[in-house]
């Protein structure tokens, strides 16, 4: 491979230019802004749905949604339906996913190893060129029949439960999404067994395991969730896809089947899944941390380590999303203690990002801002999450808004955060040009403020019994949801600076040097060019 | 030589994405096999007529009789409620009468709650075994013989079970769960009262 890519570079006829470069891209750097592109398109749109959703959450009534449907209750109520299934599916497999293990994994693992590309090229162009049929057939899926002719788009929620999504969505519009959830899959396997296969083979001399940056290693292990969890979601969508047309019974009791089958399926793909979310955000903040804190990773094997025991234990703990199907009590207690016991190598990941910045000289650059609220919201979100991992007290706040404010502390404000921090982090080496700083700083504290807001007060909404997925919901809850939707709409602004930062560094952002963060910055992306050549490591470089 | 390596390694890990799917199906048979085994969900069992000691002890028996909503027969228990000595052969009879002008058949799907009690329900004959097929107005006794497996004794856990809620849900097996050969049996009937 090495060889091939030293090759290449000796033919100028080997860096295509216009659309081929991009449709026939086989650059792991091309191939992965292409995915951050797509990530930021596909996210704006997500956003989009949950602003909709806290426009219309912000007073009981329907008062919003109707507005589009023509006055037709109906049709709002589903509509609400439409937006939390699309927007959950949307973040999660076209936000979340192609930005940090699409976008920022393809762009820096190869780099950070000291490998010229990844080790498949050719299979990685159709990783990326699968994720674009698919949120179209999600698209599409949105103007078809759905519970009815007249009802279009899919309301069964991004779980896509039976029988909601068997005998409750007759229309067309759930194959098409499940279709979507297949390409995407296929997608999020290819980009896996590439990542391994890199990891393993094309490590640079010198580089060994132990020696790897922690962002591959979070790559490493995401790669390993997804090639174990993905396989799984793609046999229960099938069985979902055949029980819908071609009179099979997995799920439907008149035939023998188990509609709670697919929740154990779902769910052992599932859990994985909001690891796979949040692993590579935890590889990122800890180089982020390291590099403003002008400090080598405080217990860099434990930090290694702690990731592998969390991808583990992450396949065993499955049920805990399902208390309330009736368990027997012993293995509820099982699914507790080992939920708790996710809580460990967590801690040690907190703590060890803690003892990083103690005694360093910390310097409060964007990307540092980000990262260490980054470290708030996900520990807040994991507070929660060891209360909730009792069954006993998720018997009462189950499917209510303190779910729906756990998993966003964990997984979207934890994984978007990440991202953000990646963003600023990074954005100078891959184009060359550095960020505005004050609109980065700008940008994060609206963020943090807004997101915050949107919240921290669905603890107590769900603590008081609002129920999650409901479109309207009863007046003593009317005060919480208000000041949600405020800061949602703080969160707006946080957006619309975003995209003025995006606008601002293409347009007239100051030249980025080889290494802009100084000595703290010790991967082998800071040793090349910003932007980096189209071909990097002619001769790999020698690890120490 | 790195190439070699690279595919023997990719090959490998697909190796192992589809034995993921292959998993994923072979779920569905160990799940039946793991609910009846343990009773889990409340799944019971079934056993055969056989010499087994009556005990002192009396568990409460209920009954419950459902139907799907595609399902247009009348379907209800003819007794309230059993006191079943444990370990005492029971026999209990259901009612189900098709209200339709059409040959329906049916197939009852069974549990009982607490689902911990499912392990201990023991079943000799059913009528939820087989598929059951009535005739336009035809109404039919369905029984079941059951009893309480005496080793429900030994188990602590089970100790605060004074009543058990038989239930069953008959659904229509006309549309995709029938077999073949009931599936013809039902048209011929219907083509003949037409």
């Amino acid at each position: 491979m090495a060889d091939e890519a030293a090759i290449e570079v000796g033919q100028a006829a080997h860096h295509p230019t216009g659309w081929r470069r991009w449709l026939y891209s086989t650059n792991h750097k091309d191939i992965g802004t292409m995915y951050l592109v797509f990530a930021v398109i596909s996210g704006l749109i997500g956003f989009a749905m949950s602003i909709a959703i806290r426009m219309e959450m912000m007073y009981p009534g329907v008062e919003v949604l109707p507005v589009l449907t023509g006055g037709d209750l109906d049709a709002a109520y589903h509509l609400f339906n439409v937006l939390i299934t699309a927007h959950g599916l949307i973040m999660v497999f076209f936000l979340v996913m192609p930005a940090l293990i699409g976008g920022f994994g393809n762009w820096f693992l190869p780099i950070m190893i000291g490998a010229p590309d990844m080790a498949f090229p050719r299979m990685n162009n159709v990783s990326f060129w699968l994720l674009p049929p698919a949120i179209t057939l999600l698209v599409i899926s949105t103007m078809v029949g759905g519970p009815s002719d007249a009802l279009t788009g899919v309301g069964g929620g991004w779980t896509v439960y039976p029988p909601l999504s068997t005998s409750g969505q007759p229309g067309p519009a759930m194959d098409l999404a499940i279709l979507a959830l297949h390409l995407a899959g296929a997608s999020s396997i290819l980009g896996a067994v590439n990542f391994i296969t890199t990891v393993f083979n094309m490590r640079a001399p010198g580089m060994t395991m132990h020696k790897m940056p922690l962002f591959v290693w979070s790559l490493l292990v995401t790669a390993f969730l997804l090639l174990l969890a993905i396989p799984v979601l793609a046999g229960a969508i099938t069985m979902l896809l055949t029980d819908r047309n071609f009179g099979t019974t997995f799920f439907d009791p008149a035939g023998g089947g188990d509609p709670l089958l697919f929740q154990h399926l779902f769910w052992f793909f599932g859990h994985p899944e909001v690891y796979i979310l949040i692993l590579p955000g935890f590889g990122l903040i800890s180089h982020i941390i390291s590099t403003f804190s002008r400090k080598p990773i405080f217990g860099y094997l434990g930090m290694a380590y702690a990731m592998v025991a969390i991808g583990f234990i992450g396949f065993i703990v499955w049920a805990h999303h399902m208390y309330t199907v009736g368990m027997d009590v012993d293995v509820k207690a099982y699914f507790v203690a080992a939920t708790m016991v996710i809580a460990v190598p967590t801690g040690i990941k907190i703590f060890s990002w803690i003892a990083t910045m103690w005694g360093g000289s910390i310097e409060f650059k964007t990307p540092m801002l980000w990262a260490i609220g980054f470290i708030f919201v996900f520990t807040v979100g994991g507070v929660t999450g060891v209360l909730i991992s009792n069954a006993g007290i998720d018997q009462s706040v189950h499917d209510t808004y303190y779910i729906v404010a756990h998993f966003h502390y964990t997984m979207s404000l934890g994984a978007v955060f990440a991202i953000f921090a990646g963003f600023y982090y990074w954005i100078g080496k891959m184009s060359g040009r550095q960020y505005p700083e004050t609109l980065g700083k700008i940008h994060f504290w609206l963020s943090f403020i807004g997101v915050n807001m949107v919240f921290f007060p669905q603890h107590f909404l769900g603590l008081a019994g609002m129920p999650r997925r409901i479109v309207d919901y009863n007046e003593v809850f009317s005060y919480w949801n208000f000041w949600s939707s405020i800061g949602a709409y703080i969160s707006t602004a946080g957006v619309l600076v975003f995209l003025l930062v995006l606008w601002k560094t293409f347009r007239s952002g100051e030249k980025c040097p080889d290494n802009p963060w100084g000595e703290g910055a010790t991967t082998l992306e800071w040793t090349l060019p910003s932007p980096p050549p189209f071909h990097q490591f002619n001769e790999l470089p020698k690890i120490k | 030589m790195t190439n070699s390596k690279n595919n023997r390694t990719a090959l490998v890990l697909a190796g192992v994405a589809v034995g993921m799917v292959g998993m994923a199906y072979a779920a569905v048979p160990l799940y039946q096999i793991f609910c009846q085994i343990t009773g889990y969900g409340g799944t019971t069992q079934v056993a055969q007529a056989a010499e087994r000691p009556i005990l002192e002890r009396v568990i409460k028996v209920r009954f419950s009789a459902n139907t799907h909503r595609d399902m247009p027969w009348n379907f209800r228990p003819l007794q309230g409620m059993q006191r079943a000595r444990v370990g005492e052969q029971m026999l209990a009879f259901f009612e189900a009468t098709n209200t339709t002008a059409h040959v329906i058949t049916g197939t009852a799907t069974f549990n009982v709650t607490p689902h911990k009690a499912g392990a201990y329900f023991s079943k000799i004959q059913c009528f939820c075994f087989t598929e059951q097929t009535l005739a336009p107005g035809e109404r039919a006794d369905m029984p079941v013989t059951y009893f309480i497996d005496p080793a429900i004794m030994d188990d602590p856990g089970l100790d605060d079970v004074k009543e058990i809620v038989l239930s069953y849900t008959f659904f229509r097996s006309g549309k995709e769960g029938e077999t073949g050969e009931s599936k013809n049996h039902a048209m011929v009937a219907e083509n003949l009262i037409k």
